[in-house]
This record gives C-alpha cells, structure tokens and sequence, in this order.
C-alpha cells in the first residue's frame, strides 16, 4: 500500500524583482523528499526562510505570489498531483487536502457568518448534504472546545477571539474530512496560555479524525508534542529527517542540536537584590482616551543586575517600559533613578537623565533609519551626548563594533544591508554608545530565529560582564527569563501578579496565574502536553 | 496596495489615499473627538449608551451631523471669505467710470454698506428657504435662473454617469481578469493618457470629428423648454462622451485597484484552498468585500463630475449651472457666484458623504456588532 | 540610480519634459516669429511660411505655442513649488507638534478640501483683481491642501517609525527630527508628487485660462489659445486643438514620469532586505 503522501525531490522556484536589476529566479526548496502515511502527522521546522511553508502548500499544488513547483513529484495516494489539470486539482483542494492558516483572522472571509464558511468546502465538493455538514460542524466545534458549539457557527469572525479563530480554522479544514490536513504555524499568532489550549485541540481533533497532518511550525517544542515524525529544513534543504524521538532526544546534526539544546544558557541569580538603581513605586497609567493600561505597578532594580517582565499580549508590560522612558508619564505613582526622582514627561527630562537610560526594540528593521549608515546610527549618541568628532569619533565606533563582535567593516553598510541579528547588534552597540546605566530591552529577541536569539543574548551578558549595565527586559519568553533574569516581575492584565528574586518567583508555591503560565510553555520533551493536561484534569476533577 | 501600476495620475491616486484614508475612519472610535467631548458633556450617558447600542445608526448620525456642519462652515467661507479678500466690488464694477458719487450709489443699491453679519444672515436665511437674491448684473431672481439651469446640468451628469459607471466598472474588472497581461496593459496605458486631457480638449476633439468632420452630432448643444426628450439626447450626445471620458479613466484605474486589494487577500486564499471554482470565489468571497470600496469610488468620481461639469457646459455652450457661474465671474456678479459655489459645494459635500455612508453601511463589523 | 533601469515610458516622459522646458528657456531664439506679432491673415491652414498656420488673429501659432510653454511652464512650476513649500511645512508641523496643532490645521484643510478646488478658484477669483501673481497663489493655496494630506501622511508614516520614537528618546529636537529622520524618508513619495501636483497645475491652470479667468492676453499661453481659438472649430478649423495637444502631451510626459516613480518607491519598501 503506497503512502498517503509521498514527496520525491521536490524543487520549488520564485521570481524575484529587485529594483534595478533585472529579475532573478530564486530557488526557495530543493531536494526535498517524504512520506506520510495515513493518520501520521509529519512535523516541518525550520527558521523563517527555510521553505517549510512552501513544501506545505505544495501538498495542494499551490505556489503563494510567483512561486512555482518546478521539480519532483507530490504524489497523493500514489497519483501526483501536479500532473493534474485545474479541475482535478480543485477536487482535491478542499476535499481531500485542506490547509490551515498561521493568521485566522485574515483567511476568514469578513463578510460571512463561521458556519457557512466551515461547512462550504464539504457541500460544494459534494461531499454531504447541509443537514450532515452542520451536524459535523457542531461536532467538530465541540471537539475542539469552542464555546457553545450550537450558536457559534452564527456569528462573523470579528465576533469571536483569535484562539477561537484559529480552532474555527481547523474546524473549517476538518469539516470535509480530508485525508491530510496542512497546518501553517497555527499557533505562532497565539498567546502561550491559548497555544496550549489550540494545540490541545488540534491534538484531540486530529486524533478523533484520524487524518494525517503537515503540522509547519518553527517552535521544535511544541511539534515534538504533536508529530510522530520530524523534518528539520534549513535554506530550502533537509537537515535531519525521523521520527520524532529520534530528532530530539539523539540528533545527528549539528545544526538539530544547536536547535534541541538552544536556551541551555543558564546563568545564576545575584545574590544580593536589596539596592535599586530603578525603583517604581505604585505606578498607574492611561492611555490619551481614558483607558487604563496599569494599575498600581510596583518593582525595583539593582544596579548591574536584570529584571525581567514576563507577560503576554495585553499585560501592560510595554507600556511599563514607555511609562519609565516617560514617553507616557504616569497617572499616578513615581519613578527614581539612583536614587532621585525622575521627571515624568520626557519633554522635561535633562540630556543627561536621558543619556543614561537607553532602548533596544523587538524590530532592529524599524527602529533604525534605513537612510542612515551603521556609522551614522551609532556615532549620533557620540556626538549628541559627548560632542565627540573626527578620529576620536571614527576610534570608538570601532570599538563599539569590536564589542558587538562585528567589527569596522560594517561601518558603512545600510540597515537593509544586514541581516536581522546583525541589525540587532547596531541597535546594541547604538545603545552602548551612550554609555548607560540601564537599557531597556523591548524582545529585542522574539522576532529572531532560535540560534540568532541565543547569540544576542550571550552579547547581552558579556556586556553587562564588561560594563555593568542594568536591564529590563520585557518579554514573553519564560525560557530568556531563566536564563538572564536576577529578579522577575510576572504581569496580568495591567497588574503586578508576582514580584521577587528569580528563583523565588519561578517556584511554587504560584499564584494561579504564574502557575497556569509556566504550565503552558512548550518543553522539549516528547509527551509534555499530555502530561499538563493530565494534571489540569487532576485539578479540575479535585475541585 | 501591493497591485502593480496602479500609480500615476492626477485625481486618482490623491482620491484613491482618500478612500484609505476613510477607511481608517470607519474603526467604530468617534470619527470627530471633539464632537463627541461636546455632546458628552451635554447628554452624555444617553449618547454614549447610543453608540454602545446602534453604532451603525450612531455612525451614520455623526457622519450626517458632519455634513451639515461642513456645509454651514462653507457657507461662512465663502461668503467671509470674499469679504476679507481685497478688492471692492463697486469698484471693480465702475470700472474707469468710478466717481466717488456713483461708487456710492451703487455700494447702497447692492446693500453693501450693510455690516457684514447682518448681510451674510439675511443672505443664509434666504439660502435655505430656497431664495438667492437678485443678480447684479441682469437684476433677476438668481434662484429662478438656477431652477431652470440646475436641472439642465443634472440631466447632463445623470446620462454621463449612467454610461460611465458601468463601463468603468466592467473595464476595472477587465483588467483585473487579466492583470498584468496585454488587455491590462493597454487599459492602463490609455487610462493614463486619458486623466492627463484636459477636458475641453477632449471637447472640441469631439466636436471637431463628430459634428464637423462627420456631421453625425449637434453643435452647440443648446436646449430649450418643450424640447423634446430624444431631441435632447441628442443634443447632450457629445457633451455626455465628453464627461464620460474624463471619468472613465479614473473610475476604472480605482475600480481596479480596489478589486486587486480584495483578490489578494488571504481570505481568497483560503477560497482558492479549498477547491471552489473561480465563479465562486469571485461572487461569494470577493464581490461582498469589493462592494463597498468600488461604490466608493464612483460616488467619489460623481463627485468629480460636478467640477467637469463646468468646463463641459463651457465648451459645448450648454446652458447649465457651471456655464452660468462662469459667466457670472467674469462680470464679478457675487450673488450669483455665492450661490452657485454654495451649490456645487453642496453636490461635493452631499456625494462624498454618500461614499462614506455608503462604506459604513458595507463593513460587516459595524452592521454584526460584538 | 541604475540608468539602465528606466523604462522606456519614463525615457518617453523625460524627454517630453526636457523639449517643452528647452521651448519654455530659449524662447526667443526658437520661435520664427514675435509672441504678438500679427504675421498673416487670420487662421491660415498650417505648411508653408507658417507650420501649424496663423490663429484668430493672423499670429505664427508655432511661435506662440513656443513662447506659451514659458508662460504656462513658469507659472504651473511657481504655484507647485509654492503649494510645496506651504503643504509641507504646514503638514510636518502637523504630524511632529500632533495635538491641538494637528487638530487645527487638519479640520481646516478638510474645509478647505469640502469645496470643490475649480469651484473655490472660480469664487475667490471673481473678488480678486486679476495680477499673475494673484493667480499664482490662488493656485498654490489651493493645491497645497492636497499636499498637507499627503505630506501629513506621510509623516505621520514615518513619525510612528520606532527609529523617530529612538531620536526623540535620545532627546533630539523637532528640527533634527524633521530633516534628518522623516525627510529623508519621504522623499521617493514626496517627489512622485510633486510630479502629481505639477501635471495638476498645468491642467488646472489651462481650464482656468480657458476659462478667462487664468492668464490675461495678449501674453501666450496654451489655455487660453485654445479660448482664443475655439470659436474656428465649427468652421473646421483646428487651431484651437495644437496649443490643447500639447497641453495633453505634457501632462502624459509629467505623468509617465511620475507612475515610474511611483512604482519605484513602492518596490523600494519591499526592498534590498528582504532580498
């Protein structure tokens, strides 16, 4: 019996138009072979620009803008599909193969109730009556836990929320019970604690259906709890390709292993957290409209040390950061800075107060002019804060690139010349510049891949080794928090949930919401969701 | 917009950023801050609750409310407006014969030594009862001229956009059924051409090979009471082809490129992924959330018309408002100049307010609130 | 800037633009005859002595259409920069100072922007005394509405920007700001148009003339000789279309120049990173 799907060296094109130049073709996959057998899930990561979602899509005959399949063969229960005319490849769209979008807000149509886009692809396929679609789009809401399954096709997708979405999503692709269903990083867009219920879902659905998947995604912890087979890609090639087991528990390849072992950093915490260089005492804020972003947020930061904010999407956590660089002064409360209050508004901030507080943002791309050089972005602070010029000037951009390990030849590259850790590091080194005592670190780490992340923040700590900078340092990532944080601030909902030393946050007992957070991150271990889930019944069933 | 060349031309794009722009607005926060601050201190929990309720009817109530206060700040302006400019009417309107003495007269006689306040009240008070005054230089009554005039022009931008709409419509989405092939190509080369001609001489081009070359239409297109109806299409025949050509191009590239906007979006995509036929996709999942942008457009565009009106009446020597309003400027007759402005401006203000209704009214989140 | 990389369209444009500012500069010694000088009978066909043949009043059409483009090109390129110079600065000041500044000149501009541009240019020149310079500036008041949307949104674009929110945390002023940050950013749109606003203003400033309400004759320009013209059309007689011919070509230049910038920036935002 052939596999249900079976992918033979598959190569896969696009047109590329630079301007000015003449266009190119650009091969995005190549070489690239698997197979699926029925009810199998098969796992792809890689970073972004690995091709992971084009080979998914490549399962529908589909290329995205441009993007051509030039080489190989899919094969579909042994009949390649690419060979198919469009009628034929219609039939299996939406039939027998459906896919599943990274953003469900956007693949809905705006204009449609969620009912009627579930059941659409099954009942014009042919494939069952409206009575047979609906009873199985009510089946498969409940399966994957949306609330009140019975009305909830009724309503338009701005209605509901994006986890919602997203299990709508794979309502939608499960609805004509396919043989295979695509999934293109469905839970990337999610926060933590919604991921582990999405994936949960999805699990369950998958399991309950007995379709086999494409589950794409760039996260290895949170595929090891869904595949039973791993492909890692890199650049549009295979890197290491088994089962699931084998990929994370014994990789062969080195570049697996720096992925499997990646967050290994750990580093101790400071002993003594009693000075603060940065104090917040019961800080509120507003935004312009009257609505309120924080409430009563105290915490304290010693000097040399990192205090990170963990939180997700909504906790307030940034806007802690634009209230301490007075970008939105307080409603309430003060800030003090060694030991003397802070000016509220930034207008009323000396040149001085500014200089020692710096901020590294999430995008580099955005937070550096694309019409200035490396040269000019990080000899600024120079000349603004010590009126340094000439050869002095031309000295200590160098070293500054020497401390960021990039050295002089990048003085005159634009940002758009670097790639996106490098960015990462100017935007570092413009920080350093101006010599302060304390950056704040928006997840300057979030929109890098994996090993990119590791190496920025192995930069970070070198430089508060050599320099004894502080940092904040906000983000989702429980993992960096581990590994970088002295004291951890834990944020729900515009409030401080949970404030102290790293290892005394990060250990029970937990206030239900930590608990429920650190319960939701992905490890790395083959069976971890079961396990989480396995206790949240526990606990449900012991209430 | 990610489409392909829909840059260029003159009005489009400026009016293409205008659709965005409203867009933007339609977010369900009070499109006008400062007037909902205002009526939030008078009944406020009554409104807010409103807006909570109905933020459709509350939308529209506010963009209604806007329209009118527009229309009145127009009214102002023009009419202060030629007050603080320099220039004396009297004057200019003597001309070489101006003594003191009959600069005098002729101020009392038109009013003019009125205060200003005084004069612009009476003068809003008569505009919305329907009464313009008296022109200066013929001394009849300037709303009976412009009864019989507004109607002619009407009738004229009624035909235009009759044939216009639909043909720029069905050209847009020709072109989109063959974006970036030959047909696309060409309409958009075309297009191009045709937003760079100014109207008038798109005008006697007309004239020139229709009714002189070939005699196949009249010149000038007069119209009288009693004509008869065909006789007065055919005599608007020209004028029409006229006006269609100048907003044709610039309908369709806006069509297009609304249709482009939606056709690439991910929720075709999804439409595409799931096996439906291209019939399919366009008439269920592309042309609800095309609706509203292309109204937008040819509301926009009527909009334009009203201003290609004036110079088409000019050329074809068509006895409507835009011709009487030249007219009346080049003899410097204020009262008919004010109200004639405070028409076309209403026309203006009326339609892009239709446009916006209108996109309102299509946006599936405000019609299903949460 | 690759030359190579210029399609044939912009070529076609540039060079549309470079024969009427080459006509526009060396007027005099291109044209055959004077700008006023009556040098035949009245609308003689074209050939012979005279090119394009002899308008209502036995002047050398060629020659006024030469001198023409000075008058049209100097007088649409003077209201474009100056609505520039107005839309801009009003517009930068708007999206940096934000608030109650914003607020003002913002509402003002939409006002503005509910009239009609021909219409509010058909009121206000019917009070004013007719003067070039009068023209001019009527002209670049009210285009330069249309740059203060554009500009304001641009900036506004930009300002969000988080390298602007890095400047302004690093303490620097609103000039810096302006001219170093946003400016140079906004440039690629900001030309594209200006390339918009002039074919605008040339179409613009030629409706009026041809309306009586532009510029003044006996000076020439392209506008108003097809006013002074068009009464010949019903005899057959096209000279009233040439000066209306060239008007259209120079638009269709202007605007070939401008859609390949246009195209250009917009393949720039995309651009060398994602590469």
């Amino acid at each position: 019996m052939p596999d249900l799907l079976s992918v033979k060296n598959l190569k896969i094109e696009a047109t590329s138009y630079p301007p000015g130049e003449p266009p190119k073709v650009v091969t995005l996959v190549e070489g690239v072979s698997f197979d699926l057998e029925k009810g199998k899930v098969l796992g792809l990561i890689g970073e972004s620009g690995a091709g992971k979602s084009t080979i998914g899509l490549s399962a529908l005959a589909y290329g995205r803008g441009g993007v051509r399949i030039t080489g190989g063969e899919v094969l579909l229960d042994g009949k390649d599909i690419l060979k198919l005319d469009k009628t034929g490849i219609r039939m299996i769209r939406g039939a027998r193969v459906c896919y599943v979008a990274q953003s469900a807000a956007a693949a809905f149509n705006p204009a449609h109730k969620l009912g009627d886009q579930v059941i659409e692809a099954s009942l014009r396929h042919g494939i069952m009556t409206r009575e047979e679609a609906k009873t199985r789009a009510l089946y498969l809401f409940r399966v994957l836990g949306l609330p009140n399954p019975e009305s909830f096709g009724e309503r338009y997708p701005h209605q509901v929320s994006g986890g919602q979405l997203q299990r709508a999503m794979t309502a939608m692709a499960l609805c004509p019970n396919p043989e295979l269903i695509v999934f293109d990083e469905p839970t990337t867009a999610l926060d933590v604690t919604t991921q582990i219920d999405v994936l949960a879902a999805i699990k369950h659905a998958i399991e309950e259906t007995r379709t086999a998947a494409l589950y794409i995604t760039h996260d290895l912890a949170v595929v090891a709890q869904v595949s039973d087979d791993i492909m890692v890609l890199r650049h549009g090639k295979t890197v290491e390709y088994g089962t699931t087991k084998q990929v994370i528990e014994a990789p062969k390849e080195d570049y697996t292993r720096a992925l499997v072992s990646v967050r290994q950093t750990k580093r101790a915490e400071a002993e003594d957290q009693s000075g603060a260089l940065l104090k917040i005492e019961h800080v509120h804020a507003a935004y312009g409209n009257g609505f309120k972003v924080l409430h009563d947020v105290s915490m304290h930061l010693p000097k040399g040390q990192t205090l990170a904010i963990v939180g997700e999407s909504g906790s307030g956590k940034s806007t802690l950061a634009r209230v301490i660089t007075g970008l939105l002064p307080p409603t309430e409360g003060r800030i003090t800075f060694e030991g003397k209050e802070l000016p509220q508004a930034l207008k009323s901030r000396t040149q001085e107060e500014l200089r020692r507080i710096q901020m590294i943002y999430q995008m580099a791309d955005t937070a550096m002019n694309p019409r200035q050089t490396v040269r000019d972005i990080i000899g600024r602070p120079l000349s603004f804060y010590f009126g340094m010029r000439g050869a002095r000037k031309t000295e200590r951009i160098k070293e500054l690139l020497d401390q960021i390990e990039m050295g002089a030849r990048f003085q005159d590259r634009y940002p758009a010349e670097l790639s996106g850790g490098q960015k990462q590091r100017v935007a570092i080194a413009r920080a350093l510049a101006a010599k302060p005592e304390l950056i704040l670190c928006d997840e300057p780490t979030s929109a890098l891949d994996p090993l990119v992340a590791e190496g920025i923040l192995n930069l970070l700590l070198k430089l508060q080794e050599e320099t004894a900078v502080s940092y904040v340092f906000i983000t989702h990532d429980i993992a960096i928090v581990r590994a970088i944080a002295d004291s951890v601030a834990v944020m729900h909902r515009g409030r401080l949930v949970r404030f102290g030393p790293k290892s005394k946050v990060l250990s029970p007992p937990f206030d239900d919401y930590t608990d429920l957070l650190l319960k939701s991150v992905p490890e790395m271990e083959i069976g971890w969701l079961e396990r989480v889930l396995a206790t949240r019944r526990m606990e449900s069933a012991g209430n | 917009m990610t489409s392909g060349p829909m840059a260029g031309p003159v009005p489009t794009d400026e009016t293409a950023r205008e659709i965005d722009a409203r867009s933007t607005d339609l977010s369900g926060v009070p499109a006008n801050p400062t007037a909902a601050v205002a009526m939030g201190d008078i009944g406020g929990t009554f409104w807010r609750r409103f807006v909570f309720r109905r933020p459709l009817a509350a939308l529209i109530l506010k963009r209604l409310g806007l329209s009118v206060g527009l229309l009145f700040a127009v009214s102002l302006m023009i009419s202060g407006g030629i007050e603080a400019l320099p220039g004396d009417f009297a004057t200019t309107y003597l001309g070489q014969s101006a003594t003191p003495q009959a600069v005098e007269n002729i101020r009392r006689d038109l009013g003019l030594d009125r205060p200003w306040s005084e004069r612009y009240l009476s003068w809003l008070g008569g505009a919305v009862t329907g009464d313009f005054g008296t022109s200066w230089a013929s001394k009849q009554s300037v709303s009976e001229q412009i009864g019989k005039r507004l109607g002619n022009s009407l009738f004229l931008a009624f035909f235009a956009a009759l044939v216009s709409v639909p043909l720029a419509v069905g050209l847009g989405m020709v072109a989109v059924q063959f974006r970036n092939r030959m047909p696309d190509k060409i309409i958009n080369v075309i297009s191009l051409a045709a937003i760079s001609l100014p109207e008038f001489f798109v005008g006697y081009l007309l004239i020139m090979v229709f009714a002189v070359e070939w005699g196949v239409a009249t010149f000038p297109a007069t119209v009288y009471d009693g004509m008869a109806f065909t006789d007065r299409l055919s005599a608007i025949a020209l004028p029409v082809a006229t006006l269609v050509l100048v907003v044709l191009a610039h309908m369709m590239r806006m069509t297009r490129a609304a249709i482009l906007n939606v056709m690439s979006s991910a929720y075709v995509e999804t439409a595409e992924l799931k096996g439906l036929s291209t019939f399919r996709i366009i008439a269920r999942h592309a042309a609800p959330n095309a609706v509203a942008p292309v109204i937008n457009v040819v509301a926009l565009n009527l909009a334009y018309l009203v201003v290609g009106v004036v110079v088409v009446e000019v050329v074809f020597v068509y006895p409507g408002m835009g011709q009487y309003m030249v007219d009346a400027v080049t003899v410097r007759d204020m009262p008919v100049v004010q109200a004639c402005g405070l028409i076309f401006a209403a026309f203006y203000i009326f339609l892009n307010m239709a446009a916006d209704i209108l996109a309102i009214l299509a946006n599936p989140r405000l019609r299903h609130p949460r | 800037m690759n030359v190579k990389s210029i399609p044939i369209s912009a070529w076609v444009g540039i060079a549309g633009i470079a024969i009427a500012i080459l006509c526009a500069a060396f007027a005099p010694f291109l044209a055959p005859f004077g700008e006023r000088e009556i040098v035949g009978e009245i609308w003689m066909p074209a050939g012979g002595e005279f090119l394009l043949g002899t308008d209502n009043l036995g002047r050398d059409l060629l020659s006024r259409l030469i001198y023409g483009a000075r008058t049209t090109i100097l007088v649409a390129l003077a209201a474009t920069v100056l609505s520039f110079a107005l839309g801009m600065v009003l517009s930068f000041a708007a999206a940096v100072m934000g608030g109650f500044v914003d607020q003002l000149f913002s509402r003002f501009n939409d006002l503005m922007m509910a009239i009609p541009t021909l219409i509010f240019a058909l009121v206000v020149l019917a009070v004013l005394p007719q003067h070039l310079w009068i023209l001019i500036l009527v002209m670049a008041v009210l285009d330069s509405t249309r740059v203060f949307r554009i500009g304001r949104a641009v900036a506004l674009d930009v300002a969000v920007m988080e390298f602007v929110e890095a400047a302004r945390l690093r303490g620097e002023g609103s000039i810096w700001i302006i001219f170093r940050e946003i400016l140079p950013n906004t440039l690629s749109p900001l030309l594209a148009e200006f390339g918009l606003r002039f074919a605008f203003s040339i179409l613009f400033l030629s409706t009026l003339s041809f309306l009586g309400l532009g510029i003044q004759p006996p000076a020439a320009d392209w506008g108003g000789m097809v006013k002074d013209n068009k009464d010949g059309i019903i005899f057959g007689i096209s000279a009233a279309l040439v000066p209306g011919a060239a008007i259209a070509m120079l638009a269709i230049c202007v605007n070939l120049v401008v859609d390949w910038l246009m195209k250009r920036t917009s393949s720039l935002k995309g651009g060398r990173g994602d590469a």
